[in-house]
């Protein structure tokens, strides 16, 4: 018999997040601080809409790029937080979450050979997405001394004449590094000159701790026809469930990515486009609770960590926190395996984002603040006990 | 400052102060003392806990009670007001626009408690119209907060 499965499909690894997880849900008494999605509920108002659509019988398809009314809520959120502006019948398409726009932005762009710049550690989507879209991902590995942001050497040092793409994704998971205006306007200059294309994720966007906020990489001057802004309701409304996100960009992009989502997805789901409407017109408040409940715990896990002398620098962004294990003299997988075998906490190995992980572990503080502590407690236990072996 | 140390302590103000500190990124001095300064102006007017009774056996007997007043020449109806509100078994005291005038609440240990202090205390005033005693048969959220079981963790198990 033939080989049922397609190489390149083989080739590409499974996420390296899984395994951690698998023996937390076992053991009992276990804490988790590896997930990746808000502890909050949907805001009721969402939620409410979203069954109020389906007892007004609201169970068809929408168009493919989505209803007219969200297209034009995103425009105009878009517009009022981060000075985006973008039309809604020709520049927005609403997708199956972020991650299906990170893939079809990929496939709608790629030749093969392309290159792809992907700073790592990020998000385990993007490689096997460039890979799948006949790509050829290029990592560029992140510095923590420059607290993981991206640097325009950095960029340079990775270009060759056949790069076309740069993912930029910032807020960062897992690192919860940020770009502020002044990097930014850096890479833009790397951008213009080498006439690249950017793929900029923002579904962490409304998770930005700075006084300045996030700053939108296609408001810099050039950058709008070059960019595909990514962001959805997932993070910044606790909708992970509802599977919603959107693409925005230049005209000829996003219609070529409608008809890849044409043909493969039809539309998102209708009852989520229907909740999103009203979560994009009367969300801001339960936003802005979100977020200044997440700033506080970060600002204690930080104070905790600098507590027990486990040295981390500041992240602005998302809701993870990526301290640094290196003086422990031990790996970060072996880091994590320990940590869960002895205090029974869970986090996930840096490594698990990229080679340049190695030496950190992401901690993600989508927890209730009772839960941290416990689990933060157990920690100094296991620092203090390492430390001193 | 003062909203956020409120917003955060009205949902728990047994929060640790230091750790509030560390939470809104001030010092633990300025969080205490704008706490102090808070109680003395009575911007925070009390430190209460919300208690399911039911769970340790103890019957109470809960009512809202609908009262209809005469103002009074000069006072309104505050000095109505007062005279209720004075009973420690008067919980609250809301003045209310539309069919009637006062919300009364009412914490008694039996019916029959409740209702003694209906037709022999409020109904009993002067200034008292009519009163219409409604019992409490379940609590569902009191304070913002839901009298149910706490929520379990439900995410799953997702990759990436």
């Amino acid at each position: 018999m033939r080989d049922p499965l397609s190489k390149r499909i083989v080739s590409i690894e499974p996420s390296g997040i899984r395994k951690f997880f698998d023996v937390v849900n076992e053991m009992k008494d276990a804490i988790s601080l590896g997930v990746g999605e808000p502890d909050f509920d949907t805001p009721w108002f969402i939620r409410d809409e979203g069954i109020y659509s389906l007892e007004r019988g609201r169970t068809f398809y929408t168009s493919n790029a989505g209803l007219k009314e969200l297209k034009e809520e995103i425009t105009v959120y878009l517009n009022r937080r981060f000075q985006l502006s973008y039309s809604p019948a020709k520049e927005v398409i609403v997708t199956v979450g972020g991650s299906e726009a990170i893939d079809i932005a990929m496939r709608a762009m790629l030749d093969p050979g392309d290159e792809v710049l992907i700073p790592e550690p990020c998000y385990v989507s993007y490689l096997p997405c460039a890979i799948l879209a006949n790509g050829t991902p290029v990592s560029i590995e992140l510095k923590a001394e420059n607290e993981f942001r991206l640097t325009a050497q950095e960029v340079l040092d990775a270009v060759t004449d056949k790069t076309k793409l740069l993912v930029l994704p910032f807020p960062n998971n897992p690192t919860g590094a940020v770009m502020e205006r002044k990097d930014l306007e850096a890479i833009a200059k790397v951008v213009a000159e080498k006439d690249l294309y950017v793929i900029s994720d923002e579904i962490y966007a409304e998770l930005t701790y700075t006084e300045e906020g996030h700053v939108s990489f296609a408001t810099l001057p050039g950058m709008r026809e070059r960019t595909i802004t990514i962001n959805g309701f997932s993070k910044s409304y606790a909708m992970t469930g509802w599977r919603l996100g959107y693409a925005c960009g230049p005209e000829e992009i996003i219609r070529e990515m409608t008809k890849i989502h044409q043909y493969c997805i039809m539309c998102a789901p209708t009852t989520s486009q229907y909740a999103a409407v009203e979560a994009l017109r009367r969300g801001d408040e339960e936003v802005e609770k979100m977020r200044e409940e997440y700033n506080g715990r970060r600002r204690y896990l930080l104070h905790r960590f600098q507590e027990m002398g486990l040295p981390c620098f500041e992240p602005y962004g998302a809701f993870y926190v990526f301290p640094d294990i290196r003086k422990l003299k031990m790996t970060s997988e072996e880091f994590a395996t320990k940590l869960l075998e002895q205090e029974k906490v869970a986090v996930v190995p840096g490594t698990a984002f990229g080679h340049s992980g190695e030496g950190f572990i992401r901690i993600s503080y989508a927890y209730s603040l009772s839960n941290l502590k416990i689990a933060l407690d157990r920690m100094e236990h296991f620092i203090k006990h390492e430390s001193d072996r | 400052m003062r909203e956020k140390i409120l917003t955060f302590i009205e949902k728990n103000s047994r929060i640790d102060l230091k750790e509030l500190a560390v939470m809104l990124g001030v010092d633990e001095e300025s969080v205490v003392t704008t706490l102090q300064e808070m109680e003395e102006e009575h911007v925070i007017c009390g430190y209460h806990t919300i208690i399911d009774w039911d769970k340790v056996g103890i019957e109470k007997v809960s009512a809202m009670i609908e009262v209809r007043v005469t103002p009074q020449r000069g006072m309104g109806f505050d000095k109505v007001a007062e005279r209720i509100y004075n009973y420690p078994e008067v919980n609250s005291v809301y003045l209310i626009s539309g069919g009637f005038d006062l919300m009364v609440t009412l914490e008694g240990k039996t019916l029959r408690e409740v209702s003694q202090f209906v037709s022999e205390k409020l109904s009993t005033l002067d200034t008292v119209l009519s009163t219409k005693t409604n019992f409490i048969l379940k609590k569902y959220k009191d304070h913002g907060t839901v009298i149910a079981e706490g929520e379990k963790d439900e995410r799953q198990l997702v990759q990436p």
